[in-house]
């Protein structure tokens, strides 16, 4: 770990408050990507199903 | 092959889901090297102290604030003339990552004027050109949340980020504009004099490259979940009309 001598807490802080805000964007990101991927796949596989079924 | 034919839906998604996996993964090691480098192997500035280790995270996350305004102005015009659903998909995904960045820029920003300026903010003129940007990036994703018509809510967002880019040109040369306030010009310059010195830039340059292949990841991934919401949507319309 570098000296960072008086400034340690603002780059400490400029650091950490970069790093939570990138990582909320990326776990948001890939979390909302999954959602939807599974949504849509049980909303096609309930049209497919719908298709099958005999009329009447 | 024409540009325009990655406009399709379903060659994006194909074109976006090989490029997902090598953007992602140079954007972590060039964001590991860069801020690894930056960090521990660098020197104190002789007048900035060790405040400028937050050079490797506040100058890039201001670049890609303003540029990722600058691709959704692209997307958007695309959208406008051309209607191509894909740009006014990618455009929408451009908003949460570029108001992240910009809230970075501020934070970090805030974080360095302290010690460096007295003050955590001033109304200088790049720092209020910079907090109408985030305002103008609230009020983007604020409008697109609020339409249920996607295509009224594209043609208006399109509208707002036409006018918000002027915020944007001004954020990148209010300094130079109005030439007063606190905040310095352009860290990076084709000028040798003007550029912060070597043993800065270089890691600098390494995160830049980090901070825009993540954007790019970022945004392939959340235009991929657009268009996918998007035939979300119309099933569930055509399921609901029997």
């Amino acid at each position: 770990m570098p000296d960072l001598g008086k400034y340690a807490v603002s780059v400490l802080s400029a650091y950490g408050a970069t790093f939570v805000l990138l990582a909320c964007l990326v776990i948001w990101t890939i979390w909302r990507a999954r959602r939807v991927a599974r949504r849509l796949a049980e909303a096609e596989l309930d049209m497919t199903n719908q298709r099958k079924r005999p009329r009447g | 092959m024409s540009l325009w034919e990655y406009a399709n839906p379903a060659r994006f998604m194909v074109l976006s889901a090989r490029i997902v996996p090598v953007s992602g993964g140079l954007a972590a090691l060039c964001l590991v090297v860069g801020l690894v480098w930056g960090f521990f192997l660098t020197p104190d500035d002789y007048r900035q102290g060790s405040t400028v280790k937050i050079i490797y995270l506040h100058v890039p996350a201001a670049m890609l604030a303003i540029n990722a305004w600058v691709m959704m102005l692209v997307a958007s015009l695309i959208w406008l003339i051309r209607r191509h659903h894909v740009s006014a998909l990618a455009a929408r995904a451009a908003g949460p990552v570029g108001i992240v960045m910009t809230l970075i820029a501020l934070v970090t920003g805030a974080f360095w004027g302290q010690p460096m300026w007295g003050t955590w903010w001033a109304w200088d003129p790049r720092l209020t050109s910079f907090l109408i940007l985030f305002l103008f990036y609230l009020g983007y994703i604020a409008l697109w949340a609020a339409i249920e018509d996607p295509d009224t809510a594209a043609d208006l967002t399109s509208i707002l980020c036409l006018v918000g880019s002027v915020f944007a040109v001004l954020s990148r040369y209010a300094v130079n504009f109005w030439n007063q306030g606190l905040h310095q010009g352009a860290s990076l310059s084709l000028d040798k004099e003007k550029n912060v010195a070597d043993v800065f830039y270089f890691p600098l340059l390494v995160c830049i490259a980090g901070f825009v292949l993540l954007f790019v990841t970022l945004v392939l991934v959340r235009t991929q979940t657009e268009i996918r919401a998007r035939r979300l949507h119309a099933l569930n319309l055509r399921a609901r009309m029997g």
